[in-house]
């Protein structure tokens, strides 16, 4: 059983449409998405800015509410679970955000900040006990005990990130969401939040979701990786060898588009024409159709369907099926 | 001569009564045509040396408190402020990260185009230009985008306009200040293709500055690494990022996962960035330094050249040393 599964998930909001509101339309941000996380393991969820990953992100946890399909979370259904009993359990999935900088009270020392969510959850019950805890908290994320009478401004980007961490960890997830928790960092600084993350997984057997827009630090840190464009999931597998042979042909753009440091490869890349479309106004057929450079006729008019093209690799793409049809 | 050369060049900004140095004696050129990537990671101050050329730093909190700048062997420090004028946009144009900031949401960005020439090259300000120009780009059905307001083009798109008025008037030397970092990565691939394209077309030389070594990989000739105020280090770009010389370059590129050669495990860099006013004496890498030896805390090393056309700002170095080593 997986330890999260999420099954024809869809998102969508509702915009208010110009000065006379002739009707509203509707934004498509996630649509029919099924995604699985087994306990410990790290999925990458990668994709562009406006392809509903973040939306999904928040929407599994339910701080957005899906508009329809169904949450499961250690096989029980949490899709409509009230508030109440909501909060019980999230304490098995916590959330990290880009800005360190915007997730942190800056009133709150950061002992009163980790000390919050063990009040909440009736974790600590004596005060020396959750001293004792937050001190260890802190030395799980490389930093000192003695940081906890400090408040957020005397800390580094780096070393905030890694206090938000701690904050989750205080209930002991089984699942961390990440989203982005390394881009605002500087350069220098990410590769210690990502060795952190992969020490969790690792040692602690959290489970990860680490969207995120990087590619080569998703190849690095997750074993299994999905890439969403408009709202879908359109390529799904292990993280290596999505990376090393991309099936969907916007997986290859993306992975084509990223720059190395390998000045040999600056001649060989697919540049995607044009922007993603808007999630307003999905096109019809595949959602990639007007910027794939391999799109036929039958993409225009049919969406293709996400299909296990090899065992664990899923790939939404007509063209793709073809082929495989005419090789065997 | 060279189109750009700086000396020594310092800059302070006034902060609570007391003067506080961003740039410390940095100095580059760059070749008619060149591309010169200039890297480091944020309060570094590869921002304010790429403002300091068109002299764009307001005056004060900022002030130039040594070096020389020169364009074309004209002396930018000692400029009048008609002198700069023809300099900026004439010479010397500027791409900002942010295209949404740096464009005027009240008017249409074919007359914002249009404003520029009519400033530099009144005898081309026409419409017809402006079209051209919006073509050159790559922007889709120029006619009828020169009459879109900003917020109707996508981020690339409006990343696209600035970059059409920035070429507007012919300039020699484009600097583009993190040009792509606000932009999805096959967004940011188009507009590196478009840099080079017009480069090629052009024959004008870019100033780069990011803090993505990929970047550098992809467009650079030259690069210039920059660590608190400093260049570390300066190196052709094939040699730079094959074989680093200081310890700062190499843990840069040892700290970032490479698509297609993933590792075991990532090889951080301890401690965090210094900001300005908090640099250590010595040398200001030694408190992060994975290769530190006693003498690095308190003597600070000064930029010497060595073979290959490069310079180093480290005594320890072994030039040639490579990334995995």
């Amino acid at each position: 059983m997986p330890l999260l599964e999420l099954e024809s998930l869809q998102v969508r909001f509702p915009v208010e449409r110009g000065f006379f509101g002739r009707g509203t339309r509707v934004v498509h941000a996630v649509e029919d998405l099924s995604l699985t996380v087994a306990a410990g393991e790290a999925v990458g969820l990668v994709g562009e800015s406006g392809c509903g990953k973040t939306t999904l992100g928040r929407a599994l946890l339910r701080l957005i509410e899906p508009t329809s399909g169904t949450i499961r979370f250690n096989g029980e259904d949490i899709t409509h679970l009230p508030a109440g009993e909501l909060r019980s359990r999230r304490r098995q999935f916590q959330m990290i955000f880009q800005d360190p900088f915007g997730s942190l009270n800056p009133r709150l020392t950061v002992g009163q900040s980790l000390a919050e969510p063990l009040e909440i959850h009736g974790i600590a019950s004596t005060p020396a006990e959750r001293a004792e805890r937050i001190a260890t908290l802190l030395r799980s994320v490389g930093l000192h005990a003695d940081h906890a009478d400090r408040y957020p401004h005397e800390f580094s980007g780096g070393q905030r990130q890694r206090i938000v961490i701690a904050r989750a960890l205080a209930v002991e997830p089984k699942l961390l969401v990440c989203d982005e928790p390394v881009s605002a960092l500087d350069v220098s600084v990410q590769a210690q939040v990502v060795n952190l993350l992969q020490d969790l997984q690792r040692e602690r057997g959290v489970a990860l979701l680490f969207i995120s827009h990087d590619l080569a630090v998703v190849e690095h840190l997750c074993q299994r990786v999905a890439v969403m464009y408009l709202g879908r999931v359109v390529e799904l597998g292990p993280a290596r060898e999505v990376c090393r042979r991309p099936s969907h042909p916007y997986t290859a753009a993306l992975l084509s588009a990223v720059p190395t440091l390998d000045a040999t490869s600056r001649q060989k890349r697919i540049v995607l024409r044009g922007d993603p479309p808007s999630p307003i106004d999905p096109p019809s057929g595949c959602p990639f159709h007007p910027r794939c450079p391999i799109a036929q006729d039958r993409c225009r008019s049919e969406r293709p369907a996400l299909r296990e093209i090899q065992p664990g690799r899923w790939s939404a793409c007509w063209v793709e099926a073809d082929q495989l049809k005419g090789r065997s | 001569m060279p189109l750009l050369s700086i000396h020594d060049l310092e800059v302070e900004f006034r902060l609570n009564d007391r003067w506080v140095r961003a740039v410390d004696g940095v100095s580059f050129s760059i070749e008619p045509g060149e591309t010169l990537c200039l890297v480091g990671e944020s309060g570094c101050g590869k921002s304010v040396t790429a403002l300091s050329i068109g002299r764009l730093l307001p005056e004060p909190p900022a002030r130039y408190s040594g070096g020389r700048i020169e364009v074309e062997g004209h002396d930018i420090l000692s400029m009048s402020p008609r002198e700069l004028q023809r300099i900026r946009g004439g010479v010397v144009s500027y791409v900002f990260q942010e295209p949404a900031a740096a464009l005027n949401p009240v008017f249409r960005v074919g007359s914002q185009i249009l404003e520029t020439l009519q400033i530099h090259r009144p005898a081309k300000a026409t419409q017809a230009e402006v079209v051209r120009l919006l073509g050159d780009v790559g922007i889709p059905d120029p006619e009828r985008r020169a009459r879109s307001y900003p917020h109707e083009l996508s981020g690339g798109m409006q990343q696209r306009v600035m970059i059409a008025m920035a070429i507007a008037t012919e300039p020699r030397l484009l600097i583009a200040d993190e040009p792509t970092t606000a932009l999805d990565v096959t967004i940011q691939a188009q507009i590196l293709e478009l840099l080079k394209d017009l480069k090629q077309r052009l024959g004008m030389a870019i100033l780069l500055i990011t803090h993505n070594l990929g970047l550098v990989g992809e467009i650079a000739d030259r690069v210039a690494v920059m660590y608190a105020g400093q260049i570390v280090e300066t190196a052709p770009v094939g040699s730079l990022l094959h074989a680093p010389a200081h310890p700062y370059t190499r843990a840069l590129i040892q700290s970032v996962p490479e698509l297609g050669h993933p590792r075991e495990r990532l090889i951080a860099i301890p401690g965090t960035v210094p900001m300005p006013g908090t640099w250590p004496a010595g040398c200001r890498f030694a408190p992060r330094c994975p290769v530190v030896q006693d003498d690095c805390r308190t003597l600070a090393p000064s930029l010497k050249s060595i073979a290959g056309n490069r310079s180093v700002r480290c005594p320890h170095s072994a030039p040639g040393s490579t990334a995995s080593s």
